[in-house]
């Protein structure tokens, strides 16, 4: 479905990807592992516009792409078969849950309100939020806010998610929320790109494993074998560390 | 018998007229566009539109830079010299809506670049255009964050109406030295004035802090 390569991005004199590839399957729910600084987030970024890459082409459902010169048209009508999942919610603080979810759907996509509140009510309930309605973000606790970004990115029907490390920042007790929340997206067979430091959903849940280290793919497998069978010393030393703190 | 109103109230009342035909539509209509500018100057400047953003830091370099006072002079007393006649209260409200709108601009730019730079890449990963987030998104946050200084920016202008007697609008401060003139009470008839201030920018402060709270439901923090 989708299929990145050779993306290249500097910030300044700091190389950050140096030249990745990823192909996405249909349906697949692919976990980007890899330690602080590594690219995963800037890859995610750049795939999805919100970095320009220096380089890299894309292919997305069959049209390719020059990540580094796309056109502006180009990227808004990929954006709108994508949805993003962030760190830090980035819910629009002015609008409630609902609000949110709606948004995109009668903003960007010019469906009629009554429509939109249909659909942006059943993605609240799907992520358990059926009585949060009419809440703002900062009403919510971080599970509850990183759930209505999930409905948000839910409610436009996307081919794919990406989910830039959506537990991060919340509170220990709050992860299993949202996690529980991906499993089922997962189940129910949507297609997930997620950087997560959680290798427990990327054991459990995820079908691949993409590690990356120093802004390049370092191994890249289906989840059991990565887990059970790392190749790479480094990819061992990082589960042995990881590992370690859960103990 | 007809009842003669004692002086003392005959003229505070006089004043206060002028206050309400005078000041009050003053301020309101020059506020209004003050704040057209304001959001205007602001935006090309959040935007960075080249040529406008220049335009912009221009005219608040200048407008902050010089005295109202010597504004509302040169626009009625120094463009008629090159043919430009200005009637005094158009250029009253010109020079006062340009002057505001100056520094509200700085604040609203201020508020703009406090909106979280997340909300404008969420926007974009719904598939919402730039002008669409900011129209629907950033603007409404930075106004909020922006309501208090903007609160500031309307009580300063309604005391700096009182200028606009120096360029012969017949507003109040006018009229009070109408009536020293005849009467020689100044301490009395400025006292007056003061309090009509007094009571106009209290109005004001009571109505902005209804607005905040008004459209700022999302701010309030509750525990659920």
């Amino acid at each position: 479905m989708i299929s990145v390569k050779n993306i290249h991005k500097s910030f300044g004199s700091l190389e950050v990807l140096k030249g990745v590839d990823i192909e996405v399957e249909k349906g697949e729910v692919i976990a980007i592992l890899g330690p602080s600084g590594s690219g995963k987030t800037t890859l995610l970024r750049c795939i999805n516009f919100l970095e320009t890459a220096d380089e890299g082409t894309m292919e997305f459902d069959g049209e390719s792409f020059d990540l580094a010169h796309i056109s502006r048209k180009d990227i808004a009508r990929l954006r709108k078969k994508t949805a993003f999942v962030f760190q830090n919610y980035n819910l629009f603080l002015n609008k409630t849950a609902l609000q949110n979810v709606t948004e995109g759907l009668i903003v960007a996509r010019k469906m009629p309100k009554a429509e939109a509140v249909k659909i942006g009510k059943r993605a609240l309930d799907r992520v358990g939020l059926s009585d949060r309605y009419d809440h703002y973000p900062n009403q919510l606790s971080g599970g509850q806010q990183q759930r209505v970004a999930i409905a948000r990115a839910l409610a436009t029907n996307p081919e794919i998610i990406y989910f830039d490390e959506p537990t991060s920042a919340l509170d220990p007790e709050l992860i299993g929320e949202v996690l529980a929340v991906m499993k089922q997206l997962a189940e129910d067979g949507m297609t997930m790109l997620v950087v997560t430091h959680e290798t427990n959903f990327a054991r459990n849940v995820s079908s691949r494993v993409i590690f990356m280290d120093e802004g390049k793919v370092l191994e890249t497998g289906p989840s059991k074998a990565f887990f059970e069978s790392p190749r790479e010393e480094r990819v061992r030393a990082f589960l042995r560390m990881i590992d370690r703190k859960e103990e | 018998m007809s009842v003669a109103l004692p002086q003392w109230l005959d003229s505070f009342l006089s004043i206060f007229v002028k206050g309400v035909t005078m000041t009050v539509p003053l301020t309101i209509i020059t506020f209004a566009l003050a704040m057209i500018i304001a959001v205007i100057t602001a935006l090309v400047q959040f935007a960075n539109i080249r040529g406008l953003k220049q335009i912009a830091r221009f005219y608040i370099w200048f407008i902050r830079g010089t005295p109202l006072l010597v504004q509302l002079y040169l626009v009625f007393y120094g463009l008629p010299s090159v043919g430009v006649l200005i009637d005094a209260f158009p250029a009253a409200v010109f020079v006062l809506s340009i002057n505001t709108g100056a520094y509200a601009a700085e604040t609203i730019r201020a508020a703009l670049e406090a909106v979280p730079a997340g909300q404008l890449e969420a926007g974009y990963c719904v598939g919402m255009s730039y002008l669409q987030i900011i129209r629907r998104i950033v603007l409404p946050q930075a106004m909020r964050t922006a309501l208090p200084s903007l609160g500031n920016n309307l009580i300063s202008l309604v005391k700096d109406t009182s200028l606009a007697s120096t360029i012969t609008v017949a507003e109040m401060l006018m009229e009070a030295k109408r009536i020293i003139a005849v009467q020689y009470n100044a301490l009395e008839i400025y006292l007056y004035v003061a309090i009509i201030y007094l009571a106009f920018s209290t109005v004001l402060t009571k109505v902005q802090r209804f607005g905040e709270k008004k459209f700022g439901a999302y701010q309030k923090r509750e525990n659920t």
